[in-house]
């Protein structure tokens, strides 16, 4: 599939050949169709089957009142169980997906994923101290996206000052940021009673939107979409960052408070979804890497299409990970056992295509 | 337009890399930098375009300078177009992306720079040289009359180095400034009005002519350097010679 979709990846955005819209709209449409398409199939599928047909009457049902006739059971479990879930799954998805893209544009490094600005590991000692604590829900979702963004701002402190202004200086900060909060969480699962709330914090940390429900839909909505309002916006800003700072700044670009810019909307996303879901990985590198050997690296068209492909990736995944044992396995798992190895052949088959020499 | 007055740069209190430094790029003129390995041309250069603030001293620009880097490839792999409407981002507010009167501008720059045909394929798999006409068309694209570049035929071959330095001949006739960087003291002589040696003992700025000498350009490299003049079928030339191992006797 990808070797026939590798001709796209020389087309070029804003040429005189072919309208610029087309270029853009294209790859956009078909995977919001992908998106669309594993979604019904995740509402249906399940312990309790729905059919397709159902599935649309129920939704349909929603908009415009058709004066249902369907059992109360099957609507129960689309709009209540299967869809916010299938929202969640979209949401933190969509989000890693679209911020791994654009840290791989900032860093300028096909290895950078969510994980490596530390945001990851602040949200998740956040969660599981809260869990650990015994101070239920709220305090879940606000301890993540707290102890999240103050590993942002322990990476900027860091990176302030004289020395500071390398990307690579960001890097370095949020590998120590990140180690330093994952010997927290090492810390917090030692102390945990090793009965009640450690598994709970294993199972959290493993990541997962069993639980998902309206609530956390909206808690994970917030963050994600206004980091990736920002993001999209930037779209064509983060083209011109991605040639470097020097090109930039010679450019008439401001390098660094760009780059903080996208690093505080990635930031959010990433809380927002450790938040609702725990640790997800591989998403935010892997979706990135095949949306661009798709689309080329031109974020104007990679950002959307890398969220669309990320919410849908995460999609099916959480479908796979509820339908194909009788018990649940957990998403992270299950996104780094089929991640890990995809990633694996994608890059071998394709090193020399999109990154110079990467 | 640009001019430094009494401008200076250290990287710390006691160390500058230039004090005291004064000279104008008039319009429709090129002022080279000359200067060994680590004299500090790239910082001089950096300054004039903006990059670097100058911490004595004033550097006044009548207009942003279009800033071109030597050639180094990129980690994406943007087709050429791209690559020079990118010369557009000043013109593009943060939120917006370019549009059809950039991209016009942008095939018009590179069509100047004679590298339409460039248009589509990937800056990466560009050669060096073709590189550096694509970031000297982005220079163009941005609009100013005021170009600063840094080393641009460092790394080219002969062909390559004459391409360049005819297209920024051509720009000079149109009315532009250019402050060029460049380790052939031949490539001055080809281009400048003035120069601005940068050696050990302080930095020399003056016309080209009178500076690019034998006893001058022999301090400023610290080896035996030889300017020879010859007729090149009834063209007279100048050009720079090093009597490569003639210190060895």
């Amino acid at each position: 599939m990808l070797r026939e979709a590798q001709p796209l990846t020389t087309g070029h955005l804003g040429g005189r050949r072919g309208p610029r819209l087309r270029q853009v709209i294209g790859p956009c449409l078909l995977s919001a169709a992908v998106l669309a398409a594993v979604s019904a199939l995740a509402l249906a599928s399940g312990r309790y089957n729905v059919s397709l047909a159902h599935v649309a009457e129920i939704l349909a049902s929603r908009i415009v009142p058709l004066g249902s006739s369907l059992p109360a059971a099957e609507e129960n479990v689309v709009l209540l169980v299967r869809l916010p879930r299938v929202l969640l799954a979209l949401l933190v998805g969509g989000g890693l997906a679209l911020g791994g893209a654009a840290l791989q544009a900032v860093f300028r490094n096909p290895l950078v994923s969510p994980e490596v600005i530390g945001v990851s590991s602040g949200a998740s000692f956040g969660g599981a101290l809260a869990l650990l604590l015994g101070l239920g829900p709220v305090a879940l979702v606000g301890g993540s996206f707290g102890f999240g963004l103050l590993a942002l701002a322990i990476v900027f402190l860091i990176t302030s000052g004289r020395g500071g202004t390398h990307i690579l200086m960001v890097v370095l900060g949020g590998i120590v940021t990140a180690s330093f909060f994952s010997a927290l969480v090492a810390l917090v699962t030692y102390l945990a009673d090793p009965f009640t709330t450690l598994p709970a914090i294993v199972f959290w940390l493993l990541g997962s939107v069993a639980t998902a429900t309206w609530a956390k839909v909206l808690v994970a909505f917030i963050p994600i979409a206004a980091g990736g309002v920002v993001l999209l916006a930037l779209r064509w800003r983060i083209n011109v960052l991605s040639l470097g700072d020097d090109d930039a700044a010679a450019l008439g670009l401001r390098p660094r408070p760009l780059r903080w810019a996208v690093l505080s909307a990635v930031a959010l996303m990433v809380a927002g979804a450790v938040a609702v879901s725990g640790v997800i990985s591989w998403v935010g590198l892997v979706i990135p890497h095949l949306a661009r050997m798709w689309v080329g690296p031109d974020h104007r068209v990679l950002l959307p299409v890398s969220f669309l492909l990320g919410g849908a990736y995460l999609i099916a995944i959480d479908t796979i990970a509820r339908t194909a044992t009788a018990g649940e396995i957990p998403l992270g798992v299950l996104t780094a056992l089929i991640g890990a190895p995809v990633f694996f052949v994608l890059l071998r088959r394709n090193r020399e295509r999109i990154w110079d020499g990467a | 337009m640009l001019e430094l007055r009494g401008a200076g740069f250290g990287y710390s209190p006691q160390n500058w890399v230039f004090k005291d430094l004064s000279f104008s790029v008039p319009p429709g003129t090129v002022t080279a930098v000359l200067g060994p390995n680590g004299s500090g041309k790239t910082t001089l250069v950096r300054c004039a375009a903006g990059m670097l603030a100058v911490q004595e001293g004033a550097v006044r620009r009548s207009e942003t300078a279009g800033y071109v880097p030597q050639a180094r490839g990129s980690t994406f792999g943007y087709p050429a177009l791209d690559m020079v409407v990118m010369g557009r981002a000043r013109h593009i507010g943060v939120f917006r992306s370019p549009g059809t009167r950039d991209r016009a501008a942008a095939l018009q720059a590179m069509d100047r720079v004679g590298i339409a045909a460039l248009a589509d394929r990937l800056f990466p798999t560009l050669s060096g040289g073709e590189q550096q006409l694509v970031l000297i068309a982005r220079a163009v694209a941005g609009g100013s009359r005021l170009l600063v570049l840094d080393e641009p035929s460092t790394g080219l071959d002969l062909k390559n180095q004459v391409r360049v330095l005819q297209l920024l001949r051509e720009l000079v006739r149109s009315g532009m400034s250019l402050l060029v960087s460049t380790h052939h003291p031949d490539h001055a002589l080809f281009l400048a009005d003035s120069v601005v040696l940068m050696g050990a003992e302080g930095v020399v700025t003056g016309p080209a002519g009178p500076l690019l000498a034998d006893a001058q350009l022999s301090a400023l490299y610290g080896v035996r350097v030889s300017t020879l003049n010859y007729d090149d079928a009834g063209t007279p030339r100048r050009t720079v010679v090093t009597p490569f191992g003639a210190d060895e006797r």
